[in-house]
């Protein structure tokens, strides 16, 4: 098991320095510069301002320096956001990204799950038409457009909600719905599917056939083994919902760090984009990480140092 | 957080079989908080209305006044920066000249007034400027100075300060030199008589300098903060003082600005607004909701943005104020490649579209449709142009005269010609709507080709395009500002490759023109010039579109677009 985490950390340490090198590269491919505007600088500004922030380095020590700075922590100052750093950006972004994931995933979870039981267990009748037509609407309506649903019904017609911004915990709920409707429907279908398959089982017959009720059935036998598929599922989820919510940072005008994520792109503020993206991909390959080792614990017959002969 | 709550539990479920019933009670209960959490939201709902009408009709009762007057606007983004001397962007500018005030400040007859400065006298060739300040304290108490004007300005000429904006104070003598470092800071002509007396000398004369003294690279900066603390704008707090109607009270980055009113402001008397929150809210939708639902009092220009899907409802309805201000959307030529380097050519694609049609159709803000490069607020003749919209027959004439210089029998043997635009569902539209005029009018196959911005504007500075578009919003009110980017082929933001030495010549004399009038007539010879060979294609001007609260008044837009909250209350 050590020895998996140790793999398992170089591994991760390895992809790190691929993903910093490829976006290091590709970021200053892209043509023009943080400094590109509608009125164009004179060259001696530009050349002032490539002087102050180290772009009129030789790309190696420009690399070499962005190499260390990661190493420290410390990703320097926005090109364009002259009063924050990085380390700043990130610091305050992040908090609240995290807590409207973690809203969202919550209710994706709690009600994916419930969802797709009462399926499962109410097959080809009306329970299961209703929660599949919601976990139908929920996959194909774009969050974008939920969220406008959301805002028009919920707030404006019927006044439960505010209709954006991110001050009290009424602020949080449409933007979780939001975010939280299409990973939920998936769940509910994955949870569904593999529930009715674990329930055609012989040991869910010989359960039955023993005398046990509905209810201990599906709780201590069913639900169990259902489940394994939703947590797989749940690393890249994870991930998803925190980079995902760029949209709906954007539309409740939540001060995230998934609208860094794209706008730096589009400033060509470079130590922003590297900043972001080597965060996110810390957090993600932590997360599929802690699901692989997880998943492990869940189902006895997984082995994380599998390949290994005679274990 | 609950969430690994959860996967922990997962993980004991894995250990022994026998343990079942234990980790069942677990389940279940997951199951039941988490329908008490969703209970809990639907009580929440119930219990309170919106929260931010509530908190409005509270205010009233209690407050000195009936009124609360409390503005609540949008200004979209995080301001990138909130130094005088670093600002460079429509949003930092919003929020500065709320904040600060220069030694003029534009008021709601579109003119400069006296401002922090109470007497200015100007030398007979215009050069030299003296301005004597008022008794005026910063927002912690320090007077205002001549040297914090002093401060600011040659701060930002600085070149170790990398402002990006220093080229404003380029007018003031030795200004260009000393930021381009082939001069000295001690030589810019910035002298301080004393406290209250500021003496600057120009480079040339400059009839438009107390338009600028009010714009936001002008404005002071508190020296003795400054000089302390190199980050002093970097945040709210006692640091961030300034010398306007409001002083900054919170920064939450990407979040909200709080302005609250600046009691020791010169003029508190007039300022009527207790406090303004400024949202940071990206998306225009949003915006109008906010506002329909009593969350913003504002929705629209000039800080913010109305949904153009929404714009012809709230027409309709009534509820939108348009006014024009001093920019100019258009489609520049590149005048290097065939086969716009014919001028019969370039003037055949800028007769054959019809302005109105996409302004009625596609942008539905009431622009103007634009003959010509200097909006009207500056010279009122533009309403007409120096051409007919949608004049097909002359774009053909021109057509058929320009194919026959190029030698060519037939349109079909153009060159392939692509529009550039940078990537925007507004740019694109327009952009569909004049492929398909030229296609009817003129027979001309035209690709549209979008692009990211950064790579977009990288395209134009190197005349890498062949027709792309551009958009200019004036900085301070003066037509050269419309024109002097076209006076060199190399200059920043000409983007055309053209050049005439008829219009440098005119531009060059406007520069040392005393007499107003003589000026403005040698500048609209400058634009004749510059339409008689069309680098550029005008089609509309800007407009400002945006809805409000009834009983907000007074909140002063200006012509260059500029919005103002000194003078706003509710009533």
């Amino acid at each position: 098991m050590v020895k998996y985490i140790g793999k398992r950390l170089l591994y991760m340490l390895i992809s790190l320095w691929l993903i910093v090198t490829a976006t290091f590269f590709f970021m200053r491919i892209a043509p023009g510069n943080p400094f590109t505007s509608e009125k164009k600088l004179p060259p001696e500004i530009e050349a002032n301002l490539n002087a102050h922030f180290g772009l009129d380095q030789p790309w190696y020590a420009q690399y070499w320096d962005y190499l260390v700075r990661i190493l420290n922590w410390d990703f320097g100052p926005s090109f364009k956001y002259k009063s924050q750093t990085v380390n700043d950006i990130i610091n305050e972004g992040f908090p609240v990204s995290a807590m409207l994931g973690a809203e969202a995933l919550l209710l994706a979870v709690a009600f994916g799950v419930l969802l797709g039981i009462i399926a499962a267990l109410k097959h080809n009748r009306w329970p299961d038409y209703t929660a599949m037509i919601i976990a139908v609407l929920g996959i194909s309506v774009p969050s974008f457009i939920m969220a406008t649903f959301l805002q028009y019904f919920l707030a404006i017609k019927m006044g439960l909600f505010p209709v954006a911004r991110w001050e009290t915990f009424m602020h949080t709920i449409l933007p979780a719905l939001a975010l939280a409707a299409t990973p939920m429907a998936f769940i509910a279908r994955l949870t569904r599917s593999s529930m009715l398959e674990v329930l055609s089982n012989d040991y869910i017959k010989t359960a039955k056939a023993k005398g046990l009720s509905q209810g201990v059935i599906t709780v201590k036998h069913a639900i169990r083994n259902a489940l394994l598929p939703v947590v797989t599922y749940m690393g890249p989820l994870t991930a998803g919902i925190l980079t995902g919510s760029f949209v709906i940072e954007n539309i409740f005008g939540i001060p995230g760090l998934g609208a860094h994520f794209v706008t730096s792109i589009n400033n060509r503020d470079y130590t922003v984009i590297m900043g972001v993206t080597v965060f996110y991909s810390i957090l993600l390959l932590v997360s599929i990480l802690l699901v692989d080792i997880a998943y492990g614990f869940i189902d006895p017959r997984i082995k994380l140092a599998g390949g290994k002969k005679g274990e | 957080m609950c969430l690994y709550g959860d996967n922990c539990k997962e993980t004991v479920w894995g250990k022994k079989y026998t343990q079942g019933v234990e980790i069942v009670k677990k389940r279940l209960s997951i199951f039941f908080s988490m329908l008490l959490v969703l209970s809990m939201f639907l009580a929440a709902c119930g219990g309170k209305d919106n929260a931010n009408s509530g908190d409005k009709g509270g205010d009233k009762d209690k407050g000195k006044s009936d009124v609360p007057q409390e503005l609540r606007v949008n200004i979209n983004t995080e301001p990138p920066s909130l130094h005088p001397g670093l600002a460079k962007d429509a949003t930092s500018g919003t929020v500065l000249r709320q904040t600060f005030e220069g030694l003029t400040r534009i008021e709601a007859d579109g003119k400069p007034h006296k401002a922090a400065a109470e007497e200015i006298k100007v030398s007979d060739d215009q050069t030299v400027y003296t301005f004597t300040l008022r008794d005026a304290q910063w927002s912690n108490g320090d007077p205002v100075t001549a040297k914090d004007f002093e401060y600011a300005w040659k701060w930002a000429l600085d070149p170790n300060n990398q402002s990006e904006y220093a080229y404003q104070l380029y007018y003031i003598k030795g200004g260009e030199a000393a930021n381009t470092g082939k001069g000295s800071l001690d030589d810019v002509g910035i002298k301080v008589l004393d406290d209250k007396t500021l003496e600057v000398t120009l480079e040339n004369p400059t009839p438009f300098f107390l338009e600028l003294t009010a714009f936001y690279t002008y404005l002071p900066i508190n020296s003795k903060v400054a000089e302390a603390n190199k980050e002093w704008a970097n945040d709210a707090g006692e640091n961030y003082t300034s010398n306007g109607p409001f002083v900054m009270k919170e920064w939450s980055h990407s979040d909200k600005i709080v302005l609250e009113k600046n009691e020791k402001y010169w003029d508190a008397d007039t300022v009527k607004l207790t406090s303004i929150e400024m949202f940071m809210i990206n998306d225009p939708n949003t915006e109008l909701s906010m506002l329909d639902n009593g969350e913003l009092d504002w929705a629209g220009a000039p800080s913010g943005e109305l949904p153009q899907d929404a714009m012809q409802a709230l027409k309709d309805e009534g509820r939108l104020t348009t006014q024009s201000i001093a920019g100019i959307y258009n489609y520049k030529f590149n005048t290097t490649v065939e086969p716009f380097n014919n001028v019969n050519i370039r003037k055949a694609f800028a007769h054959a579209i019809n302005r109105q049609e996409i302004i009625d159709n596609v942008t539905q803000g009431e622009q103007l449709p634009a003959m010509a490069i200097v909006p009207p607020s500056m010279f009122p003749e533009s309403e007409k142009g120096y051409f007919p919209d949608n004049d097909v027959e002359k774009a053909q004439e021109y057509l058929q005269k320009g194919l026959e210089e190029m030698g060519l029998k037939d349109v079909s043997e153009l060159p392939p010609i692509s529009l550039s635009y940078n990537t925007s569902e507004g740019h694109q539209k327009i952009a569909q709507a004049i492929q398909d005029m030229w296609k009817t009018n003129l027979g001309v196959e035209v690709t549209l080709e979008n692009s990211e911005w950064a790579v977009f504007i990288d395209k134009m500075h190197s005349l890498d395009y062949q027709v792309g578009r551009m958009g200019w919003l004036g900085d301070f009110n003066d037509p050269i500002n419309f024109l002097e980017m076209y006076r060199d082929a190399d200059g920043g933001n000409n983007d055309t490759g053209w050049e005439s030495k008829e219009f440098q010549d005119l531009l060059a004399k406007s520069s040392t023109e005393a007499d107003p009038e003589a000026r403005q007539q040698i500048l609209k010879d400058a634009e004749k010039v510059l339409m008689e060979d069309m680098p550029v294609m005008p089609i509309y001007f800007y407009t400002q579109n945006w809805v409000k609260d009834d009983s907000l008044k007074d909140v002063v837009v200006t012509g260059l677009g500029d919005v103002q909250y000194k003078w706003a209350h509710f009533e």
